[in-house]
Parts: C-alpha cells; sequence; structure tokens
C-alpha cells in the first residue's frame, strides 16, 4: 500500500471512530506488542479524548510476582546453578534486587534469545543445572514445553525450568468479574490468539457480555479493531470477532496446544499487582517433574516478598484503573534508567511505551 | 616489514619495543618526520575548532569499517558539521596486552587511508599497553583540528519557524552493523556500517546553502535524540514525517527483531541539517548530487512550539524524547 492511501484509510478509521464515539468509552487490550503500536503510531492524538484505550496485564515479565523472582535469585545463589533468562526479565525489580544486580556479585545468570540455547547450556555443562525462567503467554510456552520434551528425550537431566507461564482469557473474564474496572470491549491479543484460536474468548463475549475482537498489530488493524468494537457496542451486541483474520481461526494451532498439553497441566497463578487468578498458570505434567526447577534446586521460596514497593501504580495501570501517566511517580522517581516498577522495565510494559512512544 | 606476533607489555615501557612499534606500525602507515619530537607543529588560523572523541567499539572491526575508520570519521564529521575545515588529528591508543599486531596493523593502515580520503594529517599520537584484562582489545582517541572560514557561525540554536529539516542519507546503517556483527542472532542481511568523513558532502551543502542553520551528525542516540537537542536549543518545535524519513528494509527488519527504534540508531556517516526554506531544494539537491548524500531526503520542517513530533505513517502524532539511557553499548 502506498504511503498516501495508508494516511487516507488512516484518517477514514479516525472520522468513522470520531462518529462512533459519543461519552465514555473503555477498550482494553491484553497485549504488549498492542501497548507498543498504539503509542508508536500515536494514535492516542488522534481519537476522541472520552475513548480511553487501557493497557491490561498484556505484558507477561509485568506480571510475574516478585515472590518467583526472589525464589529464582535464590537458585541462582546456589553453588552450581546457571539461571538462564529471556532478557526482559534482567532489570525487573524483585523485593529488593534484579537478577542483573545478582549477576553483578556473582552469580551465573544468562540471557538467552530461546529454551533452545539454554537447554544447549545444560548439554554443554552436564556437572551445573541450569535453570530456565519460563516467563510467558500461550504464544511463549509452548516452545518452552516442545524444548522440555526434546531435553526429556535426549537425557539432559540438569535442564529445568522455573514456571511461571499465564494464559490470558481467564485473566480477563477475573478482570471483568471483578467489576472495579469499566470495560466496554476487548482488543484481544493478535499473537496470542494464533495459538489458543478466537473461540477461546467466546465465554467471556456470551457470558460478561464484553464484545471482544481479535485484532493485528498494524496501524490499520488496530484501528479496524476499534472501530468493530465500538460498532458492536453501538448495536448492543457482544461477540468474538476476528478482525487479524490472515492469521487467526476460531480453533488455533492444533499441534501447538498438544504440545502444551502434553506438558502442562492448569494451575492457580499469582499475577503481580493483581493477585492469584484461578486456573491462570500451567505446571508440569507428572512426566516432566523432574525438570520442574522448584523441584531440581530445593531452595525455598523467600518470605515476605514485597510485590510493588509502595506508591507504585503498576497494579492499579495493568487492571485498568489508570493509565500510565496517572501514577504519581511515572517519568519523574520511575524511569526506563531508575525503573520502580516492573511495567516501567520491560519493552513491551505500558509505562515504558508511554514513556518511550511520548506519554500516550 | 610488517610486524609479526602479538601486544605485550614491553610495548607500552617507551624503551626499544615501543620504538620499533611507532616505526613499524604507526609510522609506516600514517608516515610523520625523522625525528619525532614531543609534539607536531603546524599552520594556524584566525578562527580554529577542536574536538575529541574516544572509541571503545566492540567487534573492532564490523561490516563497512573498523575501529580506526570510525575513529577518524568520527572526530571529522564533528568539526565538519561545525562548518570547520578538518585539518590535523591526534591518535591515542589503549592497547590491552596479547592483542594480535596484525589486528593493530589493519587499524591504522585502515585509519591512514580514511584520513587520506578526509584529506586530514594525523600528526601526533600515543600508545599505552594495560595487561590483559584491563581493557578489551583496543580503544582509541582522537582529537582534531579544523579552520574555521571567516564569517561561518552554524548553531543548533538558530533555527526558526519554517526551516526544512534534511538528512543525507538512510538512518540506523552503523548501529544495526554493529549490532548484528557482535550479537548474530544468525541474522544474515545487507548489514553495513555508514561510517564515511562528511568534510567534501558539508562543504558541497555550505557552498549550494549558504543560509544553513546548523549541521549535526546523529551519531549515538541516533536521529531523533539530535534533533530533540535542536529543537530544544532553538525553542521550537520539530516535526517530522515519518515515511519521508529513509530507513533500509534490512535496518528496519533487523531493528523490529532486537527491539530498536531506528530513530534512535547511531549514524556514523550521515548530516541531519537545518535549512531556510528558500535554500531547502538546493540544499537537497547538492546533497543527492554527492555520492556521500545520494540517499538524502526532507524529513521535517521547524515550527512554532516545543520538541520533536513524529506525523505517523497514520497521520498520528507521537511525540519523541531523547535517549534514556544506553540503547545500544559500545557501538563507537
Amino acid at each position: 500500500m502506498s504511503q498516501p492511501d495508508l494516511r487516507e484509510r488512516a484518517e477514514r478509521c479516525y472520522d468513522k471512530i470520531a462518529a462512533l464515539v459519543s461519552g465514555p468509552v473503555s477498550l482494553m487490550e491484553v497485549c504488549g506488542t498492542h501497548t507498543m503500536a498504539i503509542s508508536r503510531f500515536g494514535i492516542r492524538a488522534r481519537v476522541p479524548e472520552t475513548l480511553r484505550l487501557l493497557s491490561g496485564p498484556g505484558c507477561p515479565v509485568c506480571v510475574t510476582p516478585a515472590s518467583q523472582i526472589d525464589h529464582l535469585m535464590a537458585m541462582a545463589r546456589e553453588p552450581g546453578v546457571i539461571v538462564t533468562t529471556f532478557g526482559d526479565m534482567l532489570r525487573v525489580p524483585g523485593s529488593k534486587s534484579s537478577l542483573e544486580q545478582e549477576r553483578t556479585r556473582g552469580s551465573d545468570i544468562r540471557v538467552v534469545y530461546s529454551p533452545h540455547d539454554a537447554m544447549e547450556i545444560a548439554r554443554a555443562a552436564p556437572d551445573r543445572i541450569v535453570v530456565f525462567m519460563g516467563v510467558g503467554f500461550e504464544t511463549t510456552s509452548p516452545t518452552i514445553a516442545a524444548t522440555m520434551i526434546k531435553a526429556l528425550a535426549a537425557g539432559i537431566g540438569n535442564f529445568c525450568v522455573y514456571p511461571a507461564f499465564k494464559v490470558v482469557p481467564p485473566a480477563m473474564d477475573a478482570l471483568v468479574a471483578s467489576g472495579e474496572t469499566r470495560i466496554d470491549g476487548f482488543i484481544c491479543p493478535g499473537h496470542v490468539s494464533t495459538i489458543i484460536g478466537s473461540a477461546a474468548y467466546e465465554p467471556i463475549a456470551r457470558d460478561r457480555k464484553v464484545p471482544c475482537v481479535v485484532t493485528g498489530f498494524e496501524a490499520l488493524d488496530v484501528l479496524e479493531g476499534v472501530i468493530l468494537l465500538l460498532e458492536q457496542r453501538a448495536a448492543g451486541k457482544a461477540e468474538v470477532q476476528v478482525q487479524y483474520r490472515r492469521a487467526v481461526s476460531p480453533e488455533g494451532n492444533r499441534t501447538a496446544l498438544d504440545i502444551l498439553s502434553r506438558t502442562f497441566t492448569p494451575c492457580d497463578a499469582a499475577w503481580r499487582g493483581i493477585g492469584v487468578i484461578p486456573g491462570t498458570g500451567l505446571e508440569p505434567r507428572e512426566e516432566f517433574l523432574s525438570m520442574d526447577a522448584r523441584r531440581r534446586v530445593q531452595v525455598e521460596m523467600p518470605k515476605d516478598a514485597v510485590d510493588l514497593p509502595a506508591g507504585c501504580g503498576c497494579g492499579e495501570v495493568m487492571r485498568g484503573l489508570k493509565v500510565p501517566t496517572e501514577c504519581a511517580m511515572f517519568g519523574t522517581a520511575c524511569t526506563p534508567s531508575r525503573p520502580i516498577g516492573p511495567c516501567m522495565v520491560s519493552t513491551e510494559g505500558a509505562c515504558a511505551a508511554w514513556y518511550r512512544y511520548g506519554r500516550g | 616489514m610488517s610486524v609479526q606476533g602479538t601486544i605485550t607489555l614491553d610495548h607500552g615501557e617507551g624503551g626499544a619495543a615501543t620504538s620499533r612499534l611507532v616505526r613499524d606500525v604507526f609510522l609506516r602507515h600514517l608516515g610523520g618526520p625523522e625525528v619525532l619530537e614531543d609534539a607536531a607543529i603546524v599552520a594556524g588560523a584566525e578562527r580554529i575548532a577542536l574536538t575529541t572523541d574516544t572509541f571503545v567499539v566492540r567487534p573492532s572491526v564490523f561490516p563497512g569499517g573498523d575501529i580506526g575508520k570510525l575513529a577518524v570519521c568520527g572526530t571529522v564529521n564533528d568539526l565538519a558539521v561545525m562548518g570547520a575545515e578538518p585539518r590535523y588529528l591526534s591518535a591515542g591508543f589503549i592497547l590491552e596486552e596479547g592483542l594480535e599486531i596484525a589486528l593493530l596493523e589493519q587499524v591504522v593502515a585502515s585509519m591512514a587511508a580514511t584520513a587520506a580520503e578526509a584529506c586530514v594529517r594525523i600528526v601526533t599520537g600515543d600508545t599505552k599497553v594495560v595487561a590483559r584484562g584491563e581493557a578489551d582489545g583496543l580503544y582509541v582517541n582522537t582529537s582534531g583540528v579544523g579552520v574555521m572560514p571567516a564569517g561561518r557561525t552554524l548553531s543548533s540554536a538558530s533555527c526558526e519557524p519554517g526551516d526544512a529539516v534534511l538528512v543525507s542519507g538512510s538512518i540506523g546503517e552503523h548501529g544495526t552493523a554493529v549490532m548484528v556483527a557482535r550479537e548474530g542472532f544468525g541474522m544474515t542481511g545487507d548489514f553495513k556500517s555508514d561510517c564515511q568523513p562528511l568534510g567534501d558532502l558539508a562543504r558541497a551543502l555550505l557552498a549550494a546553502a549558504p543560509g544553513v542553520r546548523c549541521m549535526r551528525d546523529p551519531t549515538r542516540g541516533g536521529l531523533a535524540t539530535t534533533l530533540v537537542e535542536i529543537a530544544l536549543a532553538s525553542k521550537v518545535e520539530i516535526r517530522l514525517r515519518e515515511e519521508t524519513i529513509p530507513v533500509r528494509g534490512a535496518v528496519r527488519g533487523a531493528c523490529e527483531l532486537l527491539g530498536l527504534d531506528p530513530l534512535y540508531v547511531a549514524c556514523e556517516g550521515r548530516l541531519i541539517a537545518v535549512v531556510p526554506a528558500d535554500q531547502a531544494d538546493a540544499a537537497l539537491g547538492a546533497l543527492r548530487s554527492h555520492p556521500r548524500g545520494a540517499g538524502a531526503a526532507s524529513i521535517g520542517e521547524v515550527r512554532e512550539g516545543k520538541g520533536l513530533v513524529l506525523d505517523t505513517r497514520v497521520g498520528g502524532l507521537r511525540p519523541l524524547i531523547a535517549l534514556e539511557g544506553a540503547q545500544l553499548p559500545r557501538i563507537c
């Protein structure tokens, strides 16, 4: 598409959105890539002020509880243990420290770009225990599950995973059920939906009466997703629609889902700043228990974790109660180079995106 | 005669080994007088520009250049964008014990070639050696002296509403090339640093558009950070039109994968110029007709207001702020 066409089409979208918004409306996205896209394209500057585009708990790094980060750091301090993680996790504050700080104090903590790299580290160092920090939504967890299957088959017994996974739809449901945030529609995650399929949102639309539109990540995708949600609302409907048709089917990716269910079973999970949400975690099945880092490295989870420091608004931001600029510490006490809360650390965190892409 | 082996602490002791290194590596490539004195004596001028820069890039050699070429270009370009005629450089080296002398020689030869290309002379230098582990290969410092033509004043504080903002080529090339060379990530593609001396391009631009308000080379912090500084200094808004900013597809793709924004990725062979509207066409023409500025583009304009704003390709408006922290460590 040539650039003038793109601008023209976008302008038509802004006009439509303006016509559809006639009072306060709150739409929530639950995917860090949408958070970044909305800020990066400067969309908020072009939609009516009464249309609030909220960031939900869409950044898997941000929702990892401090207690689990503390636990991982305690493991890293054990002799013979190598902790491996995606780079985003490195600077996320635990209760008192971060993996990055622990590394400067001598723990062997390494950044990897895939769980497979972590497995290879384990293969090359059979006398060490290699822990991989398993953080991610349904987009990431199947790859980690596949690596565990492979490691088990290859007999790499010193590779294990710290399960800090999250699944998205029940968390969305819990946010609506809590009733503390007005959510008039969900901009459903594009990548996660390629795995789980759009049908996964049916209960939210049907039982909670909240429109859901699975949306892609280009600027026009996001604008069209917003329009579809506003149109449903105007028509008094609550359905699951797929804007991101080029990638998402109702049933999702069967292969990935099979790998996932072969390896993990659902469990309750704590979300940072939100609390425990039933059925939103994943833990290894019987066959894979030997690869659960919590069994493999016998270190107690440190007590008295401080989930968020006093005054940090990340919890409210991830529950849709605030936008980042409504936090008193945003951009003053809390910046990407001196982050206080997790949402300012990860590039997909709402606060980091708002900061980096200019307050909206 | 080429020197074999690796750098030892002896090479930094000031004795015979140092003399051999200076003679066989530095002077062999850079030239110099028969007798080395403690300072070089050079011709002067009414007003001179003086600048210094230190280079710690890792890896020392990357597609499109090496630390030596970079050390000459970086300092020459700082002089050139001030409107000065670059003339003389000094070169200081910190070498790690164990460095392959062949690599040092490659770097020095590259400095000599780049200096010749930029019409500057390296007239003085220094070498120190530190023990293994106390540095990473080699670090280079260059200082440069340029002559300021009478009456020429370029300043980041002199931009006015209506002025056009030009860039001399595609952005983000250097930082991306170094990142890919360093980290690999299994990425293949056409990545090459844009590292080049800009003295002649700056001269051509000033000849075609004598009213140029200011020029800058967007190194660390990239295009966005440099323009934020200009907007702040001139107390104006600079509004960029996103689709006019030249970014090659390979660079855009690599940045996407690495989580970087090309607007913030360093260039080492590009200049930004702010020019009065009535000279914008002449300025753009001069840049484009020069081989070092063939990819030049007009990317935005100066307006009443404050800060740097990106008019995105979908008509959104995004304020751009100065880079926070190090997006990429050790790229220059």
